[in-house]
């Protein structure tokens, strides 16, 4: 990863196995996320792309008979080391799902979901806070008169950027995002795109795609995975235009996958 | 001309088809029909009945000690109501919060298919058991005699399984989606538990206390050996006296009911107005279930 260097370090991930069961999910993945970047993960379904997010949080860790080796460390601390507080680990390192998954009460109170986990309290400071996580993921304008209505009455797309704020309330340090547009229509796609491109300004974006376009559009780096290992990671644009693996090669020009 | 004869033939296995179809649904509608008539005949029945021991005195007033001048209910309604809340304080918690274990908490595995069988099948042990092993153990081994605490003791192991499971159902049809959101946040499990799961099946647990309240309304068997046969009102001087009335002996609706059938002849009448009010009583419960539900559809 020679040519990988200037930006700092986010996250580092070293001969990662991973398995459910006997299922071996993750092949000695090693790679670095960089700060400030966007990495896009990408690969045919079931190549370990979610599960490798998972990892980075440790969110792996809610599935029975899991095991993982290898090490991963944020800012040079070993997550799975003993002792790590997973809500603090989760914390710093927040999630947005496939599926928008607001939680089926007040557009303020998913927002003020994290904040409240990690103590605030005070009704000023948590106003506060839900009105630049709103802001910040770009549906205040849409949400600010209706703060008390139930979330599940707003748009997919809505949805979505829903949870992008509820995520960055918490004030995160890396952003993992699982096919976040997957089920959005492509005007909600290209908000949510915009929206990771300014995110990207104040946190480490790594996010999963299927679509092509989309990890070349919008990423800086770009891993490629197929049946649990990382075959090629790279900048984006030397990703797809001069990929060095020939099943690189065979899948951006969508020859399988 | 062949085209035309294959048309024909399906033409008739279609008519076959009808005339199957018909006979079903004119069968159909004679088992419904029947279902109907008989609730409504009951109903009927018993209004006819029991409107004759039926007054305001009856419901308004206690028994006087027998024998009798006097025929009311209403120790036995408060001595009802006693039961239902003191069943519930002691059932509702011990069967969510089993429930909650379960499905959240412990190692899935035989452990929990064995106590998942054993829920089932104590809520298909028919309830007269419950009042002899509720007789043996809380009358005898704890030393609670015939008391109203005893009965409510031993209906809310009977209710448990029925509390137990429906929450179970609840829970489990709670996304996992919303799982992941909470704990992707970094949220503990029991503030999970607590802020999305058991909010999301409120309607299930409120069904189950509901289902419970039926069960407890309409049980007999289980509580003439372990709350006795008392009907008189608690006599209530101060507060104290309130929680003392769960040492007492009382009788159920369902109880005195039975007692005033038992002795027959003149008194089989108030056996029917006692049935009247329990009927009353019962249609409320399902028809606030109803409402309870619909307000949940609305909200969601
Ligand atoms: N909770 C789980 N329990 C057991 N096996 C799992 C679990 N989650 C994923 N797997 C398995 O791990 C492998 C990788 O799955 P993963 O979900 O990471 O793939 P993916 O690249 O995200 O696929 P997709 O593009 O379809 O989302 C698959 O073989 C899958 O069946
Ligand atoms: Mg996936």
């Amino acid at each position: 990863m020679a040519e990988l260097n200037n930006s700092d370090i986010k996250i580092v991930t070293k001969d990662v196995n991973l398995f459910y069961g006997d299922n071996h999910a993750l092949k000695d993945v090693t790679l670095d996320i960089l700060s400030n970047k966007i990495t896009a993960f990408i690969g045919p379904s079931g190549c370990g792309k979610s599960t490798y997010l998972k990892t980075l949080n440790r969110m792996n860790d809610i599935v029975p008979n899991v095991k993982i080796s290898g090490k991963v460390l944020l800012d040079g601390e070993d997550i799975y080391e003993n002792g790590v507080n997973v809500t603090y680990l989760r914390k710093k390192i927040g999630m947005v799902f496939q599926k928008p998954n607001p939680f089926p009460m007040s557009i303020y109170d998913n927002v003020a979901y994290g904040p409240r986990v990690h103590g605030i309290k005070s009704k000023a400071r948590l106003d506060e806070i839900v009105e630049n996580s709103l802001k910040g993921a770009a549906i205040w304008e849409e949400t600010k008169d209706r703060l008390k209505q139930n979330a599940l009455g707003l748009s997919g797309g809505q949805q979505q950027r829903l949870c992008i704020a509820r995520a960055i309330a918490v004030e995160p340090e890396v952003i993992l995002m699982d096919e976040p547009t997957s089920a959005l229509d492509p005007i909600s796609t290209l908000k949510i795109e915009e929206l990771m491109s300014q995110l990207k300004e104040k946190y480490t974006v790594a996010i999963v795609t299927h679509n092509m376009q989309q990890a070349a559009r919008i990423s800086d780096y770009t891993a490629f995975f197929l049946v649990g290992e990382m075959i090629e990671y790279g900048e984006t644009q030397q990703i797809f235009s001069r990929p060095k693996n020939k099943k690189t090669e065979e899948y951006i020009t969508g020859r399988f996958g | 001309m062949k085209a035309l004869q294959t048309n024909n033939a399906s033409n008739l296995k279609i008519k076959q088809h009808r005339f199957v179809e018909i006979l079903l649904k004119i069968f159909i509608w004679v088992c419904a029909l029947l279902t109907v008539s008989f609730v409504v005949g009951i109903i009927i029945y018993i209004l006819v009945k029991g409107i004759e021991g039926m007054s305001w005195n009856f419901i308004s007033t206690p028994a006087a000690a027998y024998p009798v001048e006097n025929y009311g209910i209403l120790g036995n309604i408060v001595n009802t109501l006693y039961l239902i809340v003191i069943t519930l304080v002691i059932a509702t918690p011990i069967g969510v919060g089993a429930a909650i274990y379960l499905t959240e908490y412990a190692k899935q595995g035989r452990l929990t298919k064995i106590i998942e069988f054993t829920t089932e099948t104590l809520s298909g042990i028919p309830s007269i058991i419950y009042g002899l092993f509720g007789s043996v153990f809380f009358y005898s081994v704890f030393k609670l005699n015939y008391s109203i605490l005893a009965g409510s003791l031993t209906l809310a192991i009977m209710i448990l399984p029925i509390i137990i499971r429906t929450t179970q159902e609840s829970i489990k049809t709670v996304p996992i989606m919303y799982r992941e959101g909470a704990m992707g946040l970094g949220a503990t499990r029991w503030y999970m538990i607590r802020t999305v799961i058991l909010p999301c099946s409120i309607e299930g647990i409120l069904t189950s206390v509901i289902l419970s309240i039926g069960r407890i309304v309409g049980e007999s068997a289980a509580l003439i050996f372990t709350a006795g046969l008392a009907y008189n009102l608690p006599n209530i001087t101060g507060i104290g006296d309130i929680f003392k009335k769960a040492m007492d002996q009382g009788a159920s609706l369902t109880v005195q009911l039975y007692q005033y059938a038992a002795r027959g002849g003149e008194e089989m009448k108030y056996a029917f107005s006692t049935a009247l009010v329990l009927v009353i009583v019962v249609l409320i419960i399902n028809v606030l279930t109803k409402i309870i539900a619909r307000g949940f559809k609305k909200v969601k």
